[in-house]
């Protein structure tokens, strides 16, 4: 029972929407479901919470390595929702003057607003931005011209990281019709143009074939998901 | 530039010397050495090609020239075709770590819309895109288009949980899930909402995106099922070559990485930018520069690794 139950809910979700794509008087059906997954994607927001909650709490009473981090993860997570939740420091709504809790969590100047732009978004861009220092690094340590597929790959490396920038227009910028009328048939190969190309044509043909092996695999794998066929997703007995 | 050094020589100073341990190396003919280099040494020229770029911007507020390529154009063309008052709308799909590339594209998309007259509505599927929604609002039309009003020009219909399944649903009944605005404000008492049902209605889906959900399920969920939707695009570096797949029938515009802003930013300043343009709307110009700085960095030090890997005595051996 603990099983059927989900599986019927996922074949029968399932097997609504696939039919209401088709029939379009059911269209209904689906925007129905899609709203209930709606609701339940809000619900399993506080359940991560609560997940997140009970991982972290465990680290901490068991002094597990790296403890500590999980006693930052949990003040900054129960601070920021108190904040956010409480609406500490928000003024009420211009529309709503009466009504103390009716100003949004994230108004100018409130502490969740401070929290959000001068902590939550430094740390991420900081994060985000470390990644060029690992490039450059992985660049100096691994990249090696080994064979012709290595040699094919820095080629098109060099090619897009310089057309890219202003680089690439200022180094052939002298395969120009003006310069001389010759040039008119070799502008393809300026630096940006071979970008523009490399993009549009090799790296469209291999996405577009590697989109349609995806979208075959997960045509056969919901198919086994919605027939009962494959139960991974529910977890072990 | 040359003014630029002779006045600012204590950067340049700083960089020579924080430098020439590493320049010691190179001539004392210590090659083993830079093949075994320390990583922290990478990091700090990776630092300086940021910097030095940043600094020199910032301070002459030269930036380089930029051509528009073809997607910039198309991207740009799509939106400058509407017509005042036509409804548009912005979602932007994306999060602090990604705001160095989309930040600039979402203040372009909004200006240019702002400049056309265009109604904005705005929405994400990210819940810290609302926080990016508030912030291109509070940069842009608040200070530059103070004769916008809310409700009436623009709305910020704000974040819904659900990720694609929210597109499956306003794509044919926005207000199924859209019962208020951001501040709470019943969407029968929006004007801007007067009529509008679905997203259908929508001349244009504005999308500026650095993941998932983002524009590929938009393009999925609302272009693809309801071919007279169009849509363009502004994504992150790393992301736009899985895109290219659906230009130009399902995708009809994409800028992509700050290169794809930049350009855009050159098209909107040619057509709206004045003589003195706000250097908040050449963001993406006044990065390239250290785009250009660090690509060559990177490419340099691919070339020296691969002269030391190739000089390398004992790699016959291993």
């Amino acid at each position: 029972m603990k099983r059927t139950v989900p599986l019927l809910i996922a074949a029968t979700t399932g097997f609504v929407l696939i039919v209401a794509y088709f029939v379009p008087p059911m269209q209904s059906w689906s925007e129905q479901v899609s709203v209930w997954f709606d609701i339940l994607a809000a619900v399993a927001f506080v359940l991560g919470g609560a997940n997140l909650m009970k991982i972290h709490l465990k680290h901490i009473s068991d002094r597990a390595r790296g403890w500590g981090y999980s006693a930052v993860l949990v003040v900054a997570f129960l601070g920021t929702l108190f904040v956010g939740l409480g609406k500490i420091g928000v003024n009420p709504a211009t529309q709503f003057p009466d009504f103390a809790w009716s100003g949004p969590y994230r108004q100018n100047g409130s502490p969740f607003w401070v929290l959000f732009e001068y902590v939550f978004t430094p740390l991420n861009s900081t994060m985000f931005a470390l990644v060029a220092f690992y490039i450059a690094s992985a660049a100096f340590r691994a990249f090696r011209a080994k064979n012709a597929e290595a040699i094919l790959l820095l080629g098109t490396a060099f090619i897009v990281l310089l057309g890219r920038t202003f680089a690439g227009v200022a180094l052939t910028s002298w395969i120009d019709p003006a310069v001389w009328s010759g040039f008119q048939y070799f502008t393809g190969l300026r630096i940006e143009n071979l970008t523009v190309y490399i993009m549009a044509v090799f790296n469209t043909v291999g996405n577009r074939a590697i989109m349609i092996g995806i979208a075959l695999g997960i045509v056969s794998t919901s198919l086994k998901i919605l027939l009962g066929l494959d139960r991974s997703y529910l977890g072990k007995e | 530039m040359g003014a630029f050094l002779r006045q600012e020589w204590w950067i340049v100073a700083v960089f020579i010397a924080s430098l020439l341990p590493l320049v010691h190396v190179l001539f004392t003919g210590r090659v083993s050495a830079l093949r075994s280099l320390d990583r922290r040494w990478i990091f700090l020229l990776m630092f300086w090609a940021v910097l030095l770029p940043i600094y020199y911007v910032s301070s002459t507020g030269n930036v380089l020239p930029e051509v528009p390529g073809a997607l910039a154009q198309a991207t740009f063309d799509e939106i400058e075709k509407l017509s005042p008052g036509d409804p548009v709308l912005m979602a932007f799909d994306y999060d602090p770590p990604t705001t160095g590339e989309m930040a600039p594209m979402a203040t372009a998309f909004v200006r240019h819309a702002a400049e056309k007259r265009l109604r904005m509505y705005f929405m994400t599927l990210w819940p810290p895109g609302a926080q990016m929604i508030d912030d291109t609002i509070a940069r842009v039309l608040k200070p530059d288009f103070p004769q916008l009003v809310y409700g009436r020009d623009y709305v910020n219909l704000g974040y819904k949980s659900g990720q694609e399944a929210v597109i499956k649903v306003v794509v044919t009944n926005l207000r199924e899930l859209y019962t208020t605005d951001v501040l709470g404000t019943g969407v029968q008492n929006i004007p801007m909402m007067d009529g509008i049902t679905s997203i259908q209605q929508m001349k244009l889906i504005i999308n500026v995106a650095s993941g998932t959900p983002g524009t590929k399920e938009w393009v999925q969920y609302a272009v693809t099922p309801y071919p007279n939707l169009r849509i363009v695009a502004g994504v992150t570096g790393v992301s736009a070559p899985l895109y290219y797949p659906y230009i130009p029938r399902q995708l009809n515009g994409l800028l992509g990485a700050i290169k794809g802003a930049a350009e855009y930013e050159q098209l909107v300043l040619n057509r709206y930018g004045g003589p003195n343009p706000n250097p908040k709307y050449m963001e993406g110009l006044r990065r390239m520069a250290p785009q250009l700085v660090g690509h060559l960095l990177i490419i340099g030090l691919i070339i020296v690794a691969n002269v030391l890997y190739f000089t390398d005595p004992a790699r016959g051996r291993r």
